[in-house]
């Protein structure tokens, strides 16, 4: 066995940003959106998810640990790239461009939400329909949480498709070319449900 | 006669440590030109636009048909080859840089060792050589033979690497020509004894096969359009499968 790691690394970084984290941001905008169906559905939805079984342990193992080390080895990684969109302005090129900005504001947007929705909950707090409806009632953090959301649906569904080829399930340029427009419609379809449901608890 | 002239801007560079300045120059315009005569002309004549005397720009050059890959550089934003570069079809000032990804000697001409080395490092060739006649080899069907042809065209020309943004001085990444050629040599009927082994080689060294970030430049950037990113992502699959072997353990070698 060799002591470069960086090949499980890489494999793992792409794993665990569809497994677990990425199957746990669709159960999550999907609980979201109980806020369209209006308060009492919405606080009865986040009431059963709070209350399931395991609760810490699936939090640790299934969100905060991987996501940590994505997070920190995805950092690793944009940082790496020398972009060069300005003389090579394909769209592939821009992609991967748009991969490693958007890792970086999701990184800084999930800091934030966690700080102030998880941590705050830790301390006391109740996760519920009026927390939300009070921190989107300042304009700015709506922009900011409509910014946060896009960018995190647009990295998942991206990084959807680069998941397909580092794994090697597309190889051939029309499976990547189909494989593009099946992630453009998870895209679509994941910041609708993200932004509709944010929108809900404004007003 | 009208004295039609070409202009060019020269990003030039005394040796490898020194810093890099432009140069202009403005030569007598002849018919079918390419960027190689352009440079010729300079050298028979070297005075920049100013009419100063001016050493004569160095740059490399071999074969004059596109198939060594030497003379590639920098050619109004774009690497390529010069010799294909027809001064009637580039806009002027035509802007010659050399390809900053490899470390440059003088002028236009670079060090594209580094390719060579991953060449080695990757085993891209077939191993025959023994202490006695092992006889024909297996043959290939033609359709095969087809498909490898098309990989075996790289030139290591280095246009795949200077469009790469996971190839700089951050990464050790291989580049997507040794990649290819990986492809090309585990798909040889005799080259597939050493399949396991150049797998590895991607799988363990530093900067292989997982630096990629697909962001697909280098497919499009290769003068010889040899599909690389198709490359990549078959590479992908068999050193995922390849990881589960070594892993798990096989008993099945071949």
């Amino acid at each position: 066995m060799s002591t470069n790691r960086e090949f499980f690394y890489r494999k793992l970084h792409s794993l665990l940003g569809v497994i677990p984290v990425g199957a746990f941001l669709i159960v999550h905008l999907t609980v979201n959106y109980f806020a369209v169906r209006g308060p009492e559905a919405y606080n009865q939805a986040t009431h059963f998810m709070e209350n399931l079984p395991f609760r810490y342990f699936m939090e640790v193992t299934l969100i905060f640990l991987p996501l940590i080390f994505h997070a920190v080895y995805g950092l690793y990684i944009a940082f790496q790239a020398k972009h060069n969109t300005s003389t090579y302005s394909y769209f592939r090129n821009w992609m991967f461009r748009l991969q490693r900005v958007t890792g970086v504001i999701v990184l800084i947007f999930v800091t934030w939400h966690v700080w102030e929705t998880r941590v705050a909950a830790a301390l006391g707090a109740e996760v519920n329909f009026n927390m939300m409806a009070e921190i989107v009632e300042n304009p700015l953090a709506l922009i900011l949480y409509i910014i946060g959301i896009t960018a995190t649906t647009f990295h998942f569904a991206n990084g959807l498709w680069s998941f397909a080829i580092t794994w090697g399930i597309t190889i051939t340029p029309r499976s990547q070319q189909i494989a593009t427009y099946v992630t453009l419609g998870v895209f679509v379809a994941l910041t609708y449900i993200g932004i509709r449901s944010i929108l809900a608890f404004v007003g | 006669m009208s004295e039609k002239t070409i202009q060019l801007v020269i990003k030039r560079q005394v040796d490898q440590n020194s810093e890099p300045y432009e140069e202009k120059f403005s030569i007598p315009y002849r018919a079918n030109m390419n960027v190689i005569s352009a440079l010729m002309e300079i050298r028979r004549n070297p005075v920049n636009a100013n009419g100063d005397e001016t050493t004569a720009v160095a740059w490399d050059a071999s074969c004059l048909e596109e198939v060594c890959g030497a003379c590639s550089m920098i050619i109004n934003g774009k690497p390529r080859q010069s010799c294909t570069a027809l001064i009637d079809q580039l806009e002027q000032p035509i802007k010659l840089e050399p390809m900053h990804t490899f470390p440059v000697m003088r002028d236009l001409t670079v060090d594209r060792s580094r390719m060579f080395d991953s060449l080695k490092r990757v085993k891209a060739w077939v191993p025959i050589d023994g202490t006695y006649d092992l006889g024909p080899g297996p043959r290939m069907p033609e359709a095969k033979r087809q498909w490898a042809y098309e990989l075996s065209k790289c030139m290591t020309c280095g246009v795949c690497l200077q469009a790469c943004p996971n190839v700089n001085s951050k990464s050790e990444f291989i580049g997507p020509a040794a990649l290819s050629q990986v492809r090309l040599f585990n798909a040889h009927p005799t080259g597939a004894m050493h399949k396991a082994e150049r797998l590895e080689t991607l799988m363990d060294g530093e900067g292989g096969l997982s630096n990629c970030g697909n962001s697909q430049n280098c497919v499009q950037a290769c003068p010889k359009g040899i599909p690389l990113t198709t490359s990549i992502a078959a590479l992908n699959r068999e050193t995922t499968l390849q990881s589960f072997k070594n892993f798990f353990g096989t008993d099945h070698t071949a």
